[in-house]
């Protein structure tokens, strides 16, 4: 049960941390709570489905499951990159200047719309995932798990390295951090700061794509309104790790999820969805740059 | 006309749009909406061409944006006189209408005190609402208290929940507020729906009953209407008053420049607890009304939408402008009602919107007077 639980906890947690290292990015480079990220999750789990679909008329997942699943992660990722970068031209650029609450207002005006678009166009019933696979379990002490489990769990660690190593080793990856540190500075030593903001809202987008097609795989049904409480408890995740950090948002990711699994199992399940705002509003109000924050950062 | 980069980066963005929605709407769709566009786009060019051909090619800031010169005073007085007789002669649906729209105008009003004139953005304001309307329906069915009494003692919670939730806007920065608020909203809501002792869970509070005015009973939807009219008439005026106060502007100066009010002796911790204490107030009041007009409550007309839906009203209608805030809560009730069939897409028009205006308006359609 123990273990069950932890298994659990470490799946969701890697969605989790996936969506999260969106916020804690875009947060790094322009200090925007972006309130439509959990949207781009959403619009990645449906277009993971529509893909597939269409793959699988065009025979393609009969020639090779494996090859359609891939195929389908790529064209998720390419068009919620495509999506969080016309977000952010179309509603968050040209307030770059504004009030600071302007574009967090934006930003609730592009999630609230995105949601709807997508109810409008998709309909409001749930959406399906075909099962492609059988469901294999490993036995391991007393506890199960699927494949599926290991897969979202591994691939997620992998995605995350590979941020990680582009973000510390890249030229671009040095450009991102030095906006984040001074967008000003950054801009007087040539760095084209457009750019990178438009670069991190892809990469940031990308990801949650991968996290919403690995859901819609997980769960087997998707619905429009999904993103908006995952797109909060990725912010949690987020602000509990240290908000602009990205090995945080990954920490922050696994920590929130095993609280959620636990919290569900032992205390009650009713309130699942509670446990996040609580940590939430404990974390803003006990040690607000969260665990692996730096000091002397707002908020 | 010249051609420039960025008009052809805008070119550009069309079939861009449409490309983008393809998955969504299929191709038939995307090539109704890049029809759609590009007509919207003709259209809004010609409307900028004719106006400058009227202008004399030059646009002046003055010509375009026109002063309103009216007397309120006339204009207050002729919409005090409709809205009095309006029961006379509509019939119920549209008194039910405005009724709502009433009620959302208080709401609006409140939460106006704390982002209009505190400037703290506040997203979990249908809690208040909700506390207001779950207690006042609490008071009068389990317990058996009149609407009044009932009224009493619901404002005081709702305000004491303010009071509990500025404990947290006095340590965070804007948008960190903004979330801790929608937190608190949303604990609220799931607590209103697993409490199934207290508040039934989802299958909420059914059979508030109707409230007593000097032993009169206000069964008639037209002698309810003259009820929150009167509230509404309330709300506005004792809003003002405070606004012009000293009140009023402390928190104008905690908006602009916290340090800079702190350094001329302004006590803004005082004043954030004031603020949020006096919107949840108003908060309180419309949710006594709400549950005393649907004589039912549940905990789906408190969602996170519905605080959105009001923060929108204080936003598009002019943060900090009585006024505006008004009209907003109008717009925003009676246009959806007189579009029904449109009804589906007034959460997508309400989107679009909010990043328009603060994209092109951010100071909202009536800008406030300081």
């Amino acid at each position: 049960m123990f273990l069950q639980q932890i298994i659990n906890g470490l799946t969701v947690g890697a969605v989790y941390a996936l969506i999260a290292l969106g916020y804690t990015m875009v947060y790094g480079v322009l200090e925007l709570i972006n309130f439509a990220h959990g949207e781009i999750y959403m619009i990645g789990a449906y277009l993971g489905i529509i893909f597939l679909g269409i793959l699988t008329v065009l025979g393609v997942t009969e020639y090779s499951i494996i090859l359609a699943v891939l195929l389908t992660f790529i064209l998720a990722v390419l068009f919620c990159s495509a999506y969080g970068f016309t977000i952010e031209k179309f509603a968050y650029k040209p307030l770059r200047k504004a009030a600071r609450l302007n574009p967090l207002i934006s930003a609730i005006g592009v999630s609230i719309f995105l949601q709807n678009y997508v109810m409008l166009s998709q309909g409001e019933t749930d959406k399906v995932f075909p099962t492609l696979f059988k469901t294999s379990y490993i036995e391991f002490l007393n506890a199960t798990m699927t494949t599926l489990q290991v897969f979202i769990f591994f691939s997620s660690l992998l995605l995350m390295l590979m941020l990680h190593l582009f973000v510390m080793k890249t030229r671009t990856g040095k450009a991102m951090r030095a906006v984040a540190q001074d967008k000003v500075m950054a801009s007087l030593l040539g760095i084209n700061v457009d750019r990178i903001i438009s670069v991190t809202f892809i990469i940031g987008s990308g990801l949650a794509a991968v996290a919403g097609v690995m859901v819609a795989m997980y769960y087997g049904r998707v619905n429009y309104f999904i993103g908006y409480i995952a797109g909060i408890k990725a912010f949690t995740a987020a602000v509990l790790g240290g908000i602009g950090s990205i090995p945080g948002a990954m920490l922050g990711g696994f920590i929130l999820g095993l609280i959620e699994s636990f919290g569900a199992s032992y205390l009650s399940s009713e309130f699942k969805d509670a446990y996040a705002f609580i940590i939430l509003i404990i974390i803003l109000l006990i040690k607000p740059t969260g665990l692996l924050g730096k000091t002397g950062d707002k908020p | 006309m010249r051609i420039s980069l960025s008009k052809i980066k805008t070119l550009f963005f069309i079939p861009w749009l449409s490309f983008l929605s393809l998955p969504f709407i299929g191709a038939k769709g995307a090539c109704y909406l890049f029809i759609g566009i590009c007509a919207a786009g003709i259209i809004f060019i010609a409307l900028r061409r004719v106006g400058q051909v009227r202008l004399g090619g030059k646009i002046t800031k003055e010509l375009t944006t026109p002063k309103l010169s009216y007397n309120p005073k006339y204009f207050i007085a002729v919409s005090m006189l409709f809205v009095l007789v309006l029961p006379l002669w509509a019939d119920n649906y549209y008194i039910d209408v405005a009724v709502l729209a009433g009620i959302y105008i208080i709401l609006a009003i409140g939460l106006n005190v704390i982002i209009g004139y505190a400037g703290l953005l506040n997203l979990g304001f249908a809690a208040f609402y909700a506390i207001g309307a779950y207690s006042s329906a609490l008071l009068t069915t389990a317990l058996g208290l009149g609407f009044w009494s009932a009224l009493f003692v619901s404002l005081i919670l709702t305000t004491f929940s303010g009071f509990l939730l500025a404990f947290p806007a006095l340590r965070l920065r804007g948008d960190y507020l903004a979330i801790i608020t929608l937190g608190f909203g949303e604990i609220t809501r799931l607590t209103l729906n697993n409490w199934d002792k207290l508040t039934h869970g989802p299958n909420g509070i059914s059979g508030i009953p109707v409230p007593f005015i000097f032993g009169f009973e206000l069964e008639n939807l037209k002698h309810y209407y003259y009820v929150v009219l009167f509230f509404v008439l309330f709300a506005v005026i004792v809003v003002r008053r405070t606004y012009y106060s000293r009140i009023g502007r402390a928190w104008l100066a905690i908006r602009e420049d916290e340090t800079a009010a702190e350094a001329m002796g302004v006590d803004a911790t005082r004043y954030k607890f004031l603020a949020f204490s006096f919107g949840a107030f108003w908060a309180g009041l419309a949710g006594a009304l709400f549950a005393s007009k649907m004589r039912f409550v549940s905990p789906e007309s408190f969602s996170f939408m519905e605080s959105v839906f009001i923060a929108c009203m204080v936003i598009l209608g002019g943060l900090g402008s009585i006024p505006g805030v008004i009209l907003g809560s109008l717009i925003l009730v009676v246009l959806p009602e007189a579009l029904r069939d449109f009804q589906s897409y007034r959460m997508l028009a309400l989107g679009a919107g909010l990043i328009l205006m603060m994209i092109f308006r951010p100071q909202g359609i009536i800008r406030s007077r300081e």
